[in-house]
């Protein structure tokens, strides 16, 4: 068993990292030394023992190596109804012959050196993003110019599989002109059961009244490890929205993180977790209020089933000069077996006074009394239970503005809970 | 149609009924009445399926089957229908979605075809006039933010759209202005036929002004003391019902 605290363990992926971005790199590689990975009691990862549990079952760390992919594979795994562009990834690298080129938009391979890369997601923020920054081959570079409206969804369609190596590194550099407006999917399909580390960073750069929708779905399967750190600046008159649904996952963290920059800026953040098994998931999240008249919202649903574990930490920060600041969280848990844990913890901080914030986190069962007043109603016990459960995840899946990504996932949440509605 | 024999049920330990005995027939309206605390809403619960009473003693068979041995979902598909003190407010599901649902789960069990969504609509809007029931409050979520006396409309209005065979009505008068009890009881009294039945859980004798009952009973720990016409709600309305405690208690001594 290797032993990951004394920091040898990436020390064949970052020495087999490729030669671009060196000083970058470099000081990827710096931070991730002097950060270390995160000791058993560590904060930030209290509830998410990702260390011992990378210990436990990753036991080669070096990369995982591209593989070839058809068109068919592409085909099938797209979800009914999706009409978009797809940009295709092969274990985190980014593959331009098999995807579409998209009129008006820049789309490379991280290949050529993007200055910016690393400014927004800072490698000292998290020891994950600073082994990505050290060690990420292939990731992808979108930029969609000024004024362009992209309007079909751009799906990031990720492979993964891991045979030989076992570490999954993608990296994403989007930017996004002034008044431009895009929709993004996000989506990883594992091929094969090998467990896999995946250690993805995507950034995000948002030009001023920019709209940007950035839909993830988490469905990989329980043999997947993942941490991702998902950070944009979102300048004034922007929006930003972020949606994660999570469905499985052995265990999996979220970093996603909100630095609102520009007056009347907008940044929402929503999120579905329905887990069983003994899946883990973690979203922490954070916003940042630099300035004044921004508004960010979030809330997070949910469901635990088996033993499965969720993690909930978000974080609001409201600096002195953010007056006039509205601010709104949310997290709701429904547990339904005795084994199912849930952590939530709201944690703002507000350093200005004029300002309107709110936060909620709950805990608890499904409603007994709801439940039989549908039966009375003569409601099949698993369908009513499906559709109390479906309900309370709806107001989540409402802030889904693509028809067909929505489907899909009312579809995956409706066979989870058993019944169609 | 519906026989309760020696009924007894109990909340954590604590027994509530001790011993109902009560033969409804089709065609009949019963009306069940006594103090706070006497087991009426418990009668009403057990009989609909509630989970947290356990009946340690007897019998209900209702159309020849053991209501007992039934699910909640299956009694109300063999016609029961239990109309909440209480009705509960779930946000997220709408009330015409969630009435599709219970109809045609209610049609599959009789062996019928579901409805499809004009046929419903249809149907929704002919039964939404017997309660005067808008449809704007339908295409809210179930009984969020409704007011009492809609919520208590919501009821009678859902009992029509499933066409019970026995309907338990739980209190429906309390909190009703005169406008709202009178469309409720409108609602009950055409719905009422010589093949269904009601039993009216109720505190007031108000109610049964408009649902004039066949059969008063009296409820008070947990028995069936005593069971006239309507005029004994009359006596009641009038004397209280401490004249029937001390008649019961000193009884017992």
């Amino acid at each position: 068993m290797s032993t990951l605290t004394t920091q040898d363990t990436f020390e064949a992926l970052l020495e087999s990292a490729p030669q671009n971005f060196s000083e970058l790199r470099a000081a990827g590689k710096a931070i991730y030394h002097s950060l270390g990975l995160p000791a058993a009691k560590e904060e930030e990862y209290k509830f998410t023992a990702i260390t011992k549990k990378l210990e436990k079952t990753i036991s080669d760390f070096r990369a995982a190596s591209p593989f070839s992919i058809s068109e068919n594979q592409i085909k099938e795994s797209l979800f009914k109804g999706f009409d978009g562009h797809v940009l295709v990834f092969s274990n985190g690298k980014f593959l331009p012959e098999l995807s579409q080129s998209i009129e008006g938009i820049e789309i490379s391979t991280l290949d050529i050196e993007v200055a910016e890369v690393g400014s927004i997601a800072k490698a000292e923020k998290d020891v994950f993003a600073a082994l990505n920054q050290a060690s990420f081959a292939g990731g992808i570079s979108i930029k969609v110019p000024k004024k362009v409206q992209v309007e079909k969804p751009i799906l990031l369609l990720s492979f993964n599989q891991a045979n030989e190596g076992q570490v999954i590194i993608p990296r994403y550099w989007i930017e996004v002109g002034d008044f431009a407006e895009v929709t993004f999917m996000d989506q990883s399909i594992a091929l094969g059961e090998s467990p896999y580390f995946v250690n993805k960073v995507v950034e995000v750069k948002g030009g001023i009244n920019s709209q940007i929708n950035y839909f993830r779905l988490q469905d990989e399967g329980n043999q997947v490890l993942e941490v991702s750190n998902i950070e944009t600046d979102v300048q004034a008159d922007a929006r930003f929205t972020s949606v994660n649904i999570s469905v499985s996952g052995d265990m999996v963290r979220n970093n996603l993180s909100l630095n609102l920059l520009g007056s009347n800026c907008e940044g929402n953040m929503y999120g579905i977790y329905l887990l069983n098994g003994k899946s883990h998931v973690d979203n922490h999240t954070n916003v940042d209020h630099t300035i004044p008249h921004a508004e960010s919202n979030e809330l997070y649903k949910g469901i635990f089933d088996g033993q499965s574990r969720g993690v909930f930490n978000g974080k609001i920060f409201v600096r002195q000069d953010a007056q006039k600041t509205n601010a709104f969280q949310q997290n709701n848990n429904v547990l339904l077996s005795e084994d199912a844990i849930v952590n939530t913890k709201p944690q703002l901080e507000i350093w200005a006074d004029d300002v309107k914030c709110s936060h909620g986190c709950t805990v608890g069962q499904l409603d007994e009394e709801a439940l039989f007043y549908l039966q009375a109603r003569g409601i099949d016990k698993t369908l009513a239970k499906g559709l109390l459960l479906y309900a309370f995840v709806g107001e989540v899946l409402e802030k889904i503005e693509d028809e067909s990504f929505k489907n899909h996932v009312v579809e995956l949440i409706q066979k989870r809970l058993g019944s169609k509605f | 149609m519906l026989t309760i024999k020696n009924l007894h049920a109990s909340v954590d330990g604590t027994p509530i009924l001790r011993g109902i005995n009560l033969e409804v027939k089709a065609g009949e309206v019963h009306a069940i009445m006594g103090p706070n605390g006497s087991g009426k809403s418990t009668l009403a619960s057990v009989l609909a399926g509630r989970e947290e009473y356990e009946v340690t003693e007897g019998e209900v068979i209702f159309q020849g089957k053991d209501l007992l041995d039934m699910a909640p979902e299956d009694r109300a598909r063999e016609g029961v229908f239990l109309a909440f003190q209480y009705p509960v407010e779930i946000p997220g599901v709408s009330s015409t979605n969630f009435l599709r649902t219970a109809l045609n789960q209610v049609r599959e069990y009789r062996g019928q075809e579901p409805l499809d969504a004009v046929k419903f609509l249809s149907l929704m809007k002919e039964k939404m006039k017997l309660v005067e029931i808008d449809q704007k409050l339908l295409s809210r979520s179930l009984n969020e933010g409704f007011s009492g006396g809609e919520k208590k409309r919501n009821e009678i209005f859902q009992m029509a759209m499933l066409e019970p065979t026995l309907s338990i009505l739980d209190e429906t008068d309390s909190g009703l202005d005169i406008d709202a009890l009178r469309i409720v009881s409108n609602g009950v009294n055409q719905l009422k036929s010589d093949k269904n039945a009601t039993i009216v859980v109720t505190h007031y004798q108000r109610l049964l002004d408009y649902i004039v009952p066949d059969y008063v009973h009296v409820l008070y720990k947990g028995r069936i003391v005593k069971s006239g016409t309507k005029e004994l709600a009359l006596e009641l309305e009038e004397k209280g019902y401490d004249w029937i405690k001390e008649e019961v208690d000193s009884a017992a001594v």
